[in-house]
């Protein structure tokens, strides 16, 4: 089903409406007055701050650490090396994605052991009764280093010509392929009318989360129990590899994330600072804490992307592609962060994008370089793949001498195919593709640009006009667990709620998804309140502490919505259906006969006889008259695992104009109509797309960790890391279309990423049409204006 | 983040802004918005022992007009100057330019004496003095003195005023319905300009001016232009000489061979919107 505006989607029990209405978001207002608290705002009598000496160097061996000078400055209380801790674990750093079987994976302990191997490694620890304590003795602090060869490019370490681990023997981490039918790719390229070979960089990237990361861990002196408090997307996860690393046992383990201010997945991670504040607040017997500085946090949280892409399309004689065929260098960085080896995979099933393709070939080659790890950042492996089928779309038009939007046309899976069983072995859930291209032109005014573009071209104009179109389809929703199992990650993709009534007839809810942005408050609030008929006000949604919500598997890879989200509306059914039985017997009706509406239980057709939701909660609260086999309370609580991913999808337009004489880009219009299904709360939705767009943006035309040839960071600060503003994107003009998912009983998509997913390719796409006149058929990311006009000489030499 | 450990003195005058300096020599740094001092110290990448804020002394924020020359106190913020109704209309090149300056927050405490001083060549400020060709004033232990603005930038964050000085005017020419234009060319709209240029037209004391931000370790007079104008070519080729004399700077933006190519374009479209 397809339609441009969305249908309401009621609750089973008649609907409070609540679904799908544009409520400003509860979190907002405790948000901008400084009221919520983040780690950083906690105020924690008698913690330590540590302070973390890192390398300076890509790679070295470290001689020794002489602490005798900082353990002489006021307030010093200890410096600590890795020997000093090393037996503070219990195991080593956690990576739980290990791809392959013989995958190969380095030691890694939260301080390095006489080897740094990457700028920004820990190589030391202070403890100091201050922050700016901590901070002059980590300044102070006197490391010997043994400088030793660095590799730093993605493909020089394929060729081991510098080996990051030398107990490894290579640099090589895994190779893993998706390899339906050899013999089919093979005989696609060998028949094909048109062939394409691009070679794309996916550069990496910093994610900068306006809160940098921070932790406080509180030991219990006499308990054993310990409380951690953490800038994480993840605290389920989190308190589970803290209790396994550092031997905690996991029942004396509280996890907490306050208020957090956004991860972008690099927050989707177990981060060496949270082990050692967790195995020196053990040591000594006192809260210890840290806050990440914004240029620290460049070197010492994952990076996003780092890949080398090369892509071939087989296509016939009218373009319609035969086999896609891939080979991928994944940066991993120095180290396996938590999910570091499965990033690229995540997206390997996803290079042939919203096209009908029938062969496939992937091969994709994780390498070890003395860099900082990459690991989960918006999208994680998706807006790789879209960009790579994306881009290499485009020059299929161009090969066979068709219209960028024309070449989709032929390729699009048609929406009568779903559940489409894709060649990589997915079942695409719903989709209807060609929709959101014909909506996204209409509102670009497509036809009408492209006559301006022909009319800046005859007058010779150097401010040139570039038309991009990008589509694409994304896995999300993190996941049916025992697809996870056959990807061999380590853990489950379900997701926990609970529903309760409470006896004064407002509404608890507590949920196992970890919101940090996202509005899951408002959402929740606004899935129950729409199934049991309930204000949304009434309304409220616990999360992100284990104390409170035990279980659960925390917000990353837009799985909230269709996986958690679903669970709330589950237990909300399980509470209806409760409350439905209590007042059944209550009023001496069938329990077929009452049905919820409007906040109150009725006979139906019996409009005297009701109670109210209030009403009926108290009954089952008291419990003094409940039908037989019922228990008390009207509670619910839903173990959610679903049946298969979601997959959104959306076609973007970006406009750009681009100045032959500066190489400068200027994005003048942006053009997205997505589709993830109904729409809980389409503010929330639009903003999750704006910000999405301006992160894909970011990517394609600012934003490059560049590292030198020894491996410093050059970009280490938001001066040089160029982090677009609202002042360098135009407002974004957003459409939709609704196709429900089959998948889940809300029929939701997840939306988290996929404006980020979309966007990259379409500018990129733009700036090469508009330069096409000029020759240029390739402008690497970010297309920044030296770049650009570096491309633009070079098609001239040509 | 976190600075040095350092002391703060706050100075009630001029006066005793040059004592504290000369009280402290090498160890003393003046604060005059810091929004290029205090980036460097929570680096640690300057370790001054002293702060001597200059944020106290009223008479350092006024504009007025002596005659011909407009004179702004070095403490002016970049906001004012902006929107200085008497710099609109008597140096409007001064306004734009003040008003171009990163971002509102820095604008509303970053000060024109402060950026002078700092002989960044990748700020705006010093180009439009060059421009102007304006000048500045220094008190010092012996008293006061001009220094022209050809004579104020010696090379990298490096200026003719003495560690016990204290920059305290700027002193440029009043040029109503003269042609001007600056044209700054960034990644950001917040940015320092990769390269940008100022540009006065006119004749005998004034213009023809122009100037360079970020093309050599020093702010930039681009003099090669400059003659070129007054002997009567037209903004084209004129703006063809715009790298004479230049060293322009490799880095992450920009290579030298990429920079003295954007001066020339900016250069001619600075002339061009000038009038020339």
């Amino acid at each position: 089903m397809t339609a441009t505006e969305p249908p309401p989607a009621p609750g089973p029990a008649g609907g409070g409406g609540a679904f799908g209405r544009r409520l400003l978001r509860k979190e907002d207002a405790r948000l901008l007055t400084g009221e919520a608290r983040f780690v950083d705002d906690l105020q924690v009598p008698g913690a330590l701050w540590m302070g973390m000496v890192r390398s300076p160097f890509a790679h070295a061996r470290i001689r020794g650490v002489e602490a005798e000078g900082a353990l002489a400055m006021p307030g010093v209380r200890a410096v600590v090396t890795g020997d000093d801790l090393a037996g503070a674990w219990a195991a080593a750093m956690p990576c739980a994605w290990p791809v392959t079987e013989d995958m190969r994976a380095p030691d890694h302990w939260p301080v390095a052991r006489h080897r740094a191997c990457h700028v920004g490694d820990i190589v030391a620890v202070v403890v100091a009764g201050t922050r700016q304590q901590a901070a002059d003795a980590v300044d102070a602090l006197e490391v010997d280093y043994e400088p030793l060869p660095a590799v730093v490019d993605i493909e020089d370490a394929a060729t081991d010509r510098v080996v990051v681990h030398e107990d490894l023997g290579t640099n090589t981490s895994y190779t893993w392929t998706l390899s339906p039918d050899p013999g089919a790719v093979d005989h696609a390229f060998a028949t094909a009318a048109h062939t394409v070979a691009e070679r794309y960089v996916q550069q990496r990237l910093v994610p900068v989360a306006m809160e940098p990361r921070g932790v406080v861990a509180v030991p219990g002196v006499h308990g054993g129990d310990l409380t951690v408090y953490s800038a994480t997307q993840i605290p389920h996860i989190l308190k589970l590899m803290i209790a396994t690393t550092c031997g905690v046992p996991e029942h004396k383990l509280r996890v907490v994330a306050p208020a957090v201010g956004g991860g972008f997945g690099a927050k989707l991670d177990v981060y060496a600072e949270e082990l050692i504040a967790v195995a020196l607040a053990r040591r000594l017997g006192a809260p210890t804490r840290w806050t990440e500085e914004r240029s620290e946090s460049a070197v010492a949280t994952v990076q996003g992307r780092g890949q080398v892409q090369r892509i071939e399309l087989a296509a016939d004689a009218d373009g319609r592609v035969t086999a896609v065929r891939v080979r991928l260098t994944a940066d991993m960085g120095a180290y396996l962060q938590l999910l570091t080896p499965g990033i690229p995979v995540l997206g390997a099933f996803l290079y042939h994008g919203a096209y009908d393709v029938p062969a496939y070939h992937l091969e994709c080659t994780g390498v070890f370089t003395n860099r900082t790890p990459t690991d989960a950042y918006r999208g994680a492996g998706r807006p790789e793949a879209t960009y790579a089928i994306e881009r290499a779309m485009d020059a299929l038009a161009r090969s066979v001498g068709v219209d960028a939007a024309e070449i989709r046309r032929r390729n699009y899976i048609p929406p009568d195919r779903f559940p489409y069983p894709s060649v990589t072995g997915l079942t695409y859930d719903s989709g209807s593709y060609e929709a959101t291209l014909d909506r996204a032109l209409d509102l670009a005014g497509y036809e009408g640009l492209r006559a301006e573009q022909r009319r800046r071209r005859e007058a010779g104009d150097r401010r040139h006009l570039g038309i991009g179109i990008g589509t694409y389809v994304e896995m999300c929703g993190l996941a049916p667990s025992r697809v996870l199992a056959s990807l061999r990650f380590a853990a489950g993709g379900w997701e926990v709620a609970s529903v309760s009534v409470l006896p004064t007839g407002t509404v608890q809810v507590v949920s196992g998804t970890t919101p940090h942005g996202q509005g899951h408050e408002t959402s929740w609030s606004q899935i129950v309140a729409d199934r049991l008929g309930v204000d949304p006000a009434d309304v409220e949604v616990l999360h992100s502490d284990t104390a409170t919500s035990p279980l659960g598997m925390d917000t990353y890879g837009s799985r909230s919505l269709p996986v958690g989200g679903v669970a709330v509306a589950m237990a909300a059914d399980e509470v209806v259906a409760k409350a439905r039985a209590v007042a059944a017997h209550q009023m001496e009706a069938a329990v077929d006969d009452v049905e919820l509406m409007g906040g109150e239980l009725r006979v139906r057709g019996t409009p005297s006889r009701s109670m109210t939701l209030q009403e009926v909660a108290f009954e089952a609260f008291s419990a003094h008259d409940l039908p037989e086999g019922t228990t008390p309370n009207l509670a619910a609580q839903v173990t959610y695992d679903p049946p298969n991913f979601v997959f959104p999808f959306g076609t973007h337009v970006a406009v750009v104009e681009v100045d032959e004489d500066t190489g400068r880009v200027d994005l003048v219009d942006y053009v997205a109509v997505d589709d993830c299904g109904p729409r809980v709360n389409p503010m929330i939705v639009e903003g999750q797309i704006h910000g999405g767009i301006v992160q894909g943006v970011a990517q394609a035309l600012w934003e490059e960790a560049v590292y030198d040839a020894d491996g410093n960071l050059r970009t280490p600060s938001l001066v040089d890391y160029c982090v677009p503003t609202a002042a360098e994107v135009p407002s974004f003009r957003l459409g939709h279309t609704v196709t429900p998912s089959p998948t889940n009983p809300l029929g939701v998509k997840g939306v988290g990423e996929a404006g980020t997913i979309g966007s990259a390719p379409t500018v990129v796409n733009a700036v090469v049409d508009a330069l096409a006149p000029l020759g240029v058929t390739d402008v690497a990311m970010p297309a920044h204006p030296a770049r650009v006009w570096a491309a633009i000489q070079e098609a001239r030499r040509r | 983040m976190i600075p040095a450990p350092f002391d703060y003195r706050r100075a009630a005058s001029v006066d005793e802004a040059v004592a504290l300096l000369a009280e402290h020599g090498d160890d003393a740094k003046l604060l005059a918005g810091g929004h290029s001092l205090l980036p460097l110290m929570k680096l640690r990448l300057a370790q001054p022992a002293v702060l001597v804020d200059l944020g106290g002394i009223g008479e350092l924020s006024s504009v007025t007009q002596d005659g011909g020359t407009v004179r702004i106190g070095a403490m002016t913020r970049h906001h004012d100057v902006a929107t200085s109704g008497l710099v609109r209309e008597q140096v409007p090149l001064l306004a734009e330019v003040a008003g171009q300056i990163g971002d509102p927050q820095v604008r509303h405490r970053g000060t024109i004496g402060g950026s002078l001083a700092h002989g960044d060549p990748a700020s705006d400020l010093p180009a439009v003095l060059l421009a102007l060709r304006g000048t500045v004033v220094a008190r010092g232990p012996s008293g006061e003195r001009t220094i022209a603005a050809d004579e104020l930038f010696r090379g990298f964050l490096e200026t003719a005023l003495e560690p016990d000085e204290v920059l305290t005017e700027v002193r440029v020419p009043a040029v109503p319905g003269v042609g001007w234009a600056f044209e700054k060319f960034t990644r950001r709209a917040q940015d320092w300009a990769i390269v940008a240029a100022a540009a006065v037209l006119g004749d005998g004391d004034v213009g023809p001016g122009v100037a360079l931000v970020n093309m050599g370790s020093a702010p930039v007079r681009a003099g090669g232009v400059e003659e070129a104008l007054r002997s009567g070519l037209g903004a084209g080729e004129a703006a063809a000489r715009a790298g004479e004399g230049t060293e322009p700077p490799d880095d992450l933006n920009a290579s030298p061979e990429y920079r003295l190519h954007l001066a020339g374009v900016l250069v001619r479209r600075a002339l061009e919107a000038a009038g020339a």
